[in-house]
């Protein structure tokens, strides 16, 4: 009988049970993977299973990684989304979740811009720990991605964005999500990619600070290429700070819209 | 002269141009994205742009945080 071990093909003896397996090729496995779920039971093994047996703080090699990190993919998003290419324009508290949302989900290629380096006053609700504090965001936030997923590519640009270069930056990807703090960087982007880049979607963010109902965050569809996530009013102000569940949830709804864009889908 | 702003009719001046029109507005050219009849203008050109009678604005407004 043929069954798979950490991706490799190999040949048991009808009856052979799980447990059986595990102790003749890794007695010291932690966790033992069965067709994609972990199993703690001993059932006989059937032609064709998939095994994986993992041993605490061993990293499985690259394509059993892929193999194993590819079971809780939906089939048919996979395939289209790890050919994909997204732009992230600013990599603050909406890009950083953005970017990781998209890493987890297998996103193929990620170009991520930003100019600024991490502050202690980012980590209330941006994807970095202390000990980056002083990095350059783009590059702390390649590091947490690579260890997040590391099939997937990425392109960190230490570099502010001007209307110049937005077409040379993001003229290639399939989806570009508008990121940035402020209101004037915001409208600069949207307005230079939108007239320079047209044909490719662009999912932006509006009205994201406070902690006003999560239900008011919404995504509209604006233009035939424009989508805008947020209540549309709160801005960032004293009294008003940005906190990361709201910024943590538009940030998810742009994803998602990436997703959705992505996969053929109209977002709203 | 009519103009749909927005999805909705608005009444502006004559030939007005786009400059005037956001500050009758109160809004910050810095801070918003203009498209007129399907084409997306930039803020070099807000004060260039006169509008006619039938034009077709959406005009959004971003506010700041991120």
């Amino acid at each position: 009988m043929q069954v798979f071990l950490n991706e490799c093909e190999l040949t048991v003896p009808a009856g052979t049970t799980l447990k059986q397996l595990s102790s003749q090729q890794k007695s010291d496995a932690d966790l033992i993977i069965l067709n994609g779920f972990p199993c703690y039971a001993d059932p006989p093994l059937n032609e064709a299973d998939r095994i994986v047996l993992i041993k605490r703080g061993e990293i499985p090699a690259q394509e059993e990684l892929e193999a194993l990190m590819m079971a809780r993919h939906t089939p048919g998003v996979h395939d289209k989304v790890r050919n994909s290419s997204v732009g992230i324009a600013g990599v603050g508290g909406l890009g950083s979740a953005i970017a990781l949302a998209l890493a987890r989900l297998g996103v193929g290629r990620l170009i991520i811009v930003d100019f600024d380096l991490v502050e202690p006053s980012n980590l209330n609700r941006q994807q970095y720990f202390v000990d980056q504090i002083g990095q350059p965001k783009v590059e702390a936030l390649r590091a947490n991605l690579q260890r997040t997923n590391p099939l997937v590519r990425v392109e960190a640009i230490h570099d502010r964005v001007t209307p110049d270069n937005i077409k040379p930056l993001f003229g290639s990807v399939d989806v570009l999500a508008e990121a940035f703090d402020a209101a004037d960087q915001k409208s600069m982007l949207v307005s230079g990619f939108l007239s320079r880049c047209p044909g490719i979607p662009l999912v932006a963010a509006s009205g994201v600070a406070g902690y006003g109902p999560a239900n008011e965050i919404l995504t509209e569809k604006v233009t035939k290429q424009l989508y805008i996530v947020g209540d549309g009013r709160s801005a960032a102000q004293p009294g008003q700070g940005l906190m990361s569940p709201r910024v943590g949830i538009a940030a998810g709804h742009q994803a998602n819209a990436i997703l959705r864009l992505l996969l053929g889908e109209e977002p709203v | 002269m009519e103009i749909q702003l927005n999805g909705k009719a608005f009444e502006a001046d004559p030939d007005i141009r786009l400059s005037r029109l956001l500050e009758s507005l109160k809004l910050d050219p810095q801070q918003i994205v203009v498209e007129r009849n399907g084409s997306i203008l930039t803020i070099d050109q807000f004060s260039a742009t006169t509008l006619s009678h039938g034009d077709i604005v959406e005009i959004v407004q971003f506010v700041g945080g991120g």
